[in-house]
């Protein structure tokens, strides 16, 4: 058959077959059993041409309605952001998404360096001494991040806070079950975590206690206040941050935090309906031993030259089989390639100005919702989400804000029952004055 | 490639450079102290780069020519089916319908993206022969995870509490065994026949009552075809156990033989394999995982379903194992996993298996006379070659693995799997053609006669790359993981 993608003639076919020594394909497949083998071809849709798939496929997206086309105020752990448009530029070098796993580090060495410098922004950004090459997402390098503690402490059980991630909450008891570590959550007080109750909760055989900065509400939660509390009882300090918002505030590295953890989605990274994005996962030194997934780490070759390899491979699956760290083995090395990429971009300054602008705007919105009658359910110190009470349904107003252009913000109804009728607002740097201002109108129009 | 090592891009900053255009600020400005708790307002800036634009351009576009990909040239690299990744793939998954959709949005404004996750699991139902597929997993080890995850579960709702263990073959994946252990199980090892098949005698010494699950590639790992696949799935669900197989391999079997039909309960798929992802330089990936019946209820949620015509989630799974990661998986890429699928259709997926096995074959025999063949028999679309010939001339495997990149070529897998003494695992895939397969044989036949006639220029390889060998024990001894300043 021909096909654009298979160079193989009929010519070829003939000579590697005489070479073989065998008269055709099918005698290569002999040794499966008749009895399994399949007969004729898939029942699947034929193949199209180039044109005509990206035709099909085209109308498919444009069915979907998408954060170019509308005002999204829609974030709740994924969040439409200034993405610096080099991004795209360099993780299409194929050079670099062509590659697989850096084993030859000889032909490697610019994944590696990349690897290395993504290492270091987000250990600069954290605060924390250690960061690897990138998990699969936040959701499951919190939950990595759990087994690390309970294996580290000898302790079964995990202290989560319930203004974390509903989802990575998820992740994080779907991950405790294989390993029997029991999660218990830590309740709200007011849009945070209620730290009388976390006090009463912790106990010696407690391994980590879990703080999401800025948390799920949007608000920042007080980590000097936290630390002293798990430290006391022995655990891990594990804290789930938006890197993006560290840009303004303090670093958990600063603050105590053994265990840092999160998403660089905010970094250059498409919404893509949920993934792929890129868990980081960030430790002090004497954890360094524990993490799970690839660290790249700098030496020099034989005349001296400098250059980076993966190491402390005794830490890994190939290498260790069951006793490994972590059973992870593929990354997501390409998005921690474009986090590098737009925090090289931003850089020093930028971050900071994105972050801080993203404060201010939500800042904004707050105040107009709060002129335009609505009330707000938490009125501490936020980031880019701030939560509000609403009179009617949060999918009939997402409905006609939809109708005006705009992406209406989450239903906290869905993941807390207490929280029917509260929508979690993002307002991120992309959003306009006029935007938000067209917002709190619409949102006023339904609040008769 | 270049000689000269390219600096870091913190050693390029200089203070008061920028390489970002922010949107305007044009709300007013506020006092972040006011409104922040005491200490909790940032004071000393994270030290990230200060370049320009073109800096960044630049200074990536020289890493990546100090970076080898499947589009540098051949990537032989066993078990990891490092075809060719179609651009038609890229092009599809930036489309903005596909690229900027929130995981949230109400259900009625993504019903696109569902239709296509929706119609891919239709397809790797087929292409598995399983009744189900979830696209949750993210790379095959979460799959392996999320499959044994599902089989705990199966087990313990039949009160089956005493089965602990996981049984591997000693030629599998080493993310099998690992995988076994997160999801609390112990791992037994059964071992490899003379042929390099598992060998059914011990797997029957092994198995019992505490039997969870057998963890099977077929093709295994040696890239032969486990003749005995109907023997040993009795075997273990005879004594009530359950059988997993990893997809690693499934580019040698498509349109040949279906976990499914072979006995298979759960399997796990690497779309960034088979399904041409791409690999991305160690991922993105995606690890679909499909199942039988018996495992239905497991699937972590929430499951795709389809009602009238309305694409839904569906989260009331009350046996559910769970969520196993946020949201819905790695769309982007089981976006160009569709992609290609699509693009090649049912004819175009047999012809990918045909020819991926006989270029291996060619390969394998041409090979065969300059170095050991371990198991002589017709492989599927990989073969495994060993060393031990060369190692007693002073040469190893990684030696001439090394010797490979003075010719451009990235090495073969090494030293895996563990039961062939200096292995070489050659995987060339269907994009290639024989005129690429030539030249690396003929590169590889070099190698061999230098061995014998000159092993110092392979011994002291490479010599034409970027760099020469690393000093990994230093790099293990004093780790330094990132970059530090000068003082």
């Amino acid at each position: 058959m021909k096909h654009r993608y298979l160079p193989m003639t009929p010519q070829d076919e003939k000579a590697m077959l005489d070479t073989i020594g065998i008269q055709s394909i099918d005698e290569l497949f002999a040794d499966i059993p008749e009895k399994v083998r399949f007969k004729g071809e898939y029942n699947i849709k034929p193949a199209k041409s180039e044109s005509s798939l990206t035709k099909e496929l085209s109308q498919l997206a444009a069915k979907n309605a998408d954060s170019n086309t509308y005002a999204s105020f829609l974030g709740a752990g994924v969040y439409d952001h200034y993405k610096p448009i080099i991004v795209d530029h360099v993780i299409s070098r194929s050079e670099f998404y062509t590659a697989y796993t850096p084993y030859q580090p000889e032909i490697s060495q610019g994944e590696l360096q990349a690897i290395f410098e993504f290492q270091t922004m987000i250990s600069e950004l954290t605060g924390m001494e250690i960061a690897n090459s990138s998990m699969y997402d936040g959701g499951t390098s919190l939950a990595e991040a759990g087994m690390l503690a309970a294996g580290h402490t000898s302790r079964k059980k995990i202290l989560v806070s319930r203004a974390v991630h509903p989802e990575s909450r998820d992740v994080v008891r779907s991950y405790a079950l294989g390993q029997s570590i029991a999660v218990e959550e830590i309740p709200l007080k007011d849009g945070h975590t209620d730290l009388d109750a976390l006090k009463e909760m912790i106990d010696d055989n407690t391994a980590a206690v879990m703080i999401q900065y800025p948390n799920f509400f949007g608000q920042v939660e007080n980590l000097k206040e936290i630390e002293p509390i798990v430290h006391e009882a022995g655990a891990l300090f594990t804290v789930s941050s938006n890197p993006l918002a560290l840009g303004a505030l303090t670093p958990p590295g600063k603050l105590g935090a053994d265990i840092t953890v999160g998403d660089a989605q905010p970094f250059g990274i498409p919404e893509a309906f949920g993934g792929p994005h890129c868990g980081y996962f960030a430790v002090t030194k004497a954890l360094m031993r524990k993490v799970p997934g690839r660290l790249v780490g700098e030496t020099t070759d034989e005349d001296g030259r400098r250059g980076f390899v993966l190491t402390l491979q005794a830490r890994e699956q190939h290498i260790r089989r069951d006793k490994a760290t972590s059973n992870i083995c593929s990354n997501q090395a390409l998005n921690a390639l474009a986090a590098s990429v737009a925090m090289t971009a931003l850089g020093k300054e930028g971050t900071k100005e994105m972050a801080v602008q993203n404060i201010t705007k939500t800042y904004y919105m707050k105040q107009q919702l709060k002129a335009a009658g609505f009330e707000i359910a938490f009125d501490g110190a936020h980031f880019n989400e701030i939560v509000v009470k609403t009179d009617s349904p949060v999918k009939e107003l997402n409905a006609s804000l939809l109708q005006k252009g705009m992406i209406g913000g989450y239903d906290l109804g869905l993941s807390y029952d207490e929280f029917d009728n509260h929508m979690l607002i993002a307002v991120t740097e992309q959003r306009t004055k006029e935007e938000i201002d067209a917002f709190v109108q619409e949102m006023g129009a339904t609040h008769a | 490639m270049h000689k000269d090592n390219q600096p870091l891009i913190f050693e390029m900053t200089k203070e008061g450079r920028v390489g970002y255009s922010l949107p305007e600020l044009d709300v007013p400005e506020i006092d972040l102290a006011e409104l922040l708790p005491e200490g909790l307002v940032r004071d000393e800036a994270a030290d990230l780069p200060e370049v320009s634009e073109l800096d960044i351009m630049r200074h990536y576009t020289a890493l990546s020519k100090r970076n080898h990909g499947v589009d540098s040239g051949f990537y032989p690299l066993g078990s990891c089916t490092m075809k060719y990744n179609p651009k038609i793939n890229e092009s599809v998954a930036r489309y903005s319908g596909f690229a900027n959709i929130h995981p949230l949005q109400d259900e009625s404004t993504v019903q696109g993206a569902m239709e296509l996750m929706y119609d891919l699991q239709e397809h790797l139902k087929e292409i598995t022969g399983m009744d189900e597929v979830t696209l949750q997993p993210a790379a095959g080890a979460h799959g392996e995870w999320t499959g044994l995850m599902m089989i705990r579960a199966f087990h313990e709702a039949n009160g089956d509490t005493k089965r602990t263990k996981v049984i591997v073959p000693d030629s599998a994946h080493g993310t099998n065994p690992a995988s076994a252990t997160v999801a609390g199980f112990e791992t037994v090892t059964v071992k490899s026949n003379e042929h390099g098949l598992v060998d059914l005698e011990d797997l029957k010494r092994v198995v019992g009552e505490d039997t969870a699950a057998l963890m099977l590639t077929n093709p295994n790992t040696l890239g032969l075809f486990e003749e005995q696949i109907l023997e040993m799935a009795a075997i273990i669900h005879e004594v009530g156990g359950k059988l997993y197989y990893d997809g690693a391999n499934l580019n040698a079997v498509m349109s040949k033989a279906r976990p499914g039909d072979m006995g298979f309960d759960v399997v796990h798929l690497n779309l960034h394999k088979t399904f041409t992802g791409p690999h991305g330089g160690g991922g993105p990936g995606s690890g679909p995982v499909g199942v039988n019946k018996d495992l239905l209820p497991y699937l972590p949620k929430p499951i795709l379903v389809k009602k009238d015509g309305v694409f839904a989630f569906d989260y009331d799974r009350p046996q559910s194992i769970g969520r196993v990661k946020p949201f819905y998986g790695n769309f982007g890429i089981n976006v160009r996993a569709y992609t290609y699928i699509r693009s090649m259709g049912p004819d175009g997926l047999k012809a990918v298996t045909e020819y991926a096995v006989l270029n291996a074959n060619y390969m394998m025999r041409r090979l065969q006379e300059h170095f050991d063949l371990p198991y002589d028999r017709h492989c599927k679309h990989e073969f495994v070659l060993s060393g031990r010939r060369q190692k007693k001339l002073g040469v190893r495997t990684l030696d001439m693995a090394k010797r490979l990149l003075d010719f451009g070529y990235h090495p073969p897998t090494i030293y895996f799997p563990l039961n062939v003494e200096e292995g070489m695992m050659i995987e060339p895939t269907e994009t290639e053609s024989k005129e690429t397969l030539d030249a690396f044989i003929d590169a590889m036949i070099q190698i061999a006669r230098e061995v014998e006639e000159n092993p110092e220029i392979v011994q002291d390889a490479p010599h034409t790359t970027v760099i020469k060998r690393l000093d990994e024990t230093k790099a293990a001894r004093k780790p330094v993981l990132r970059y530090h300043k000068a003082e």
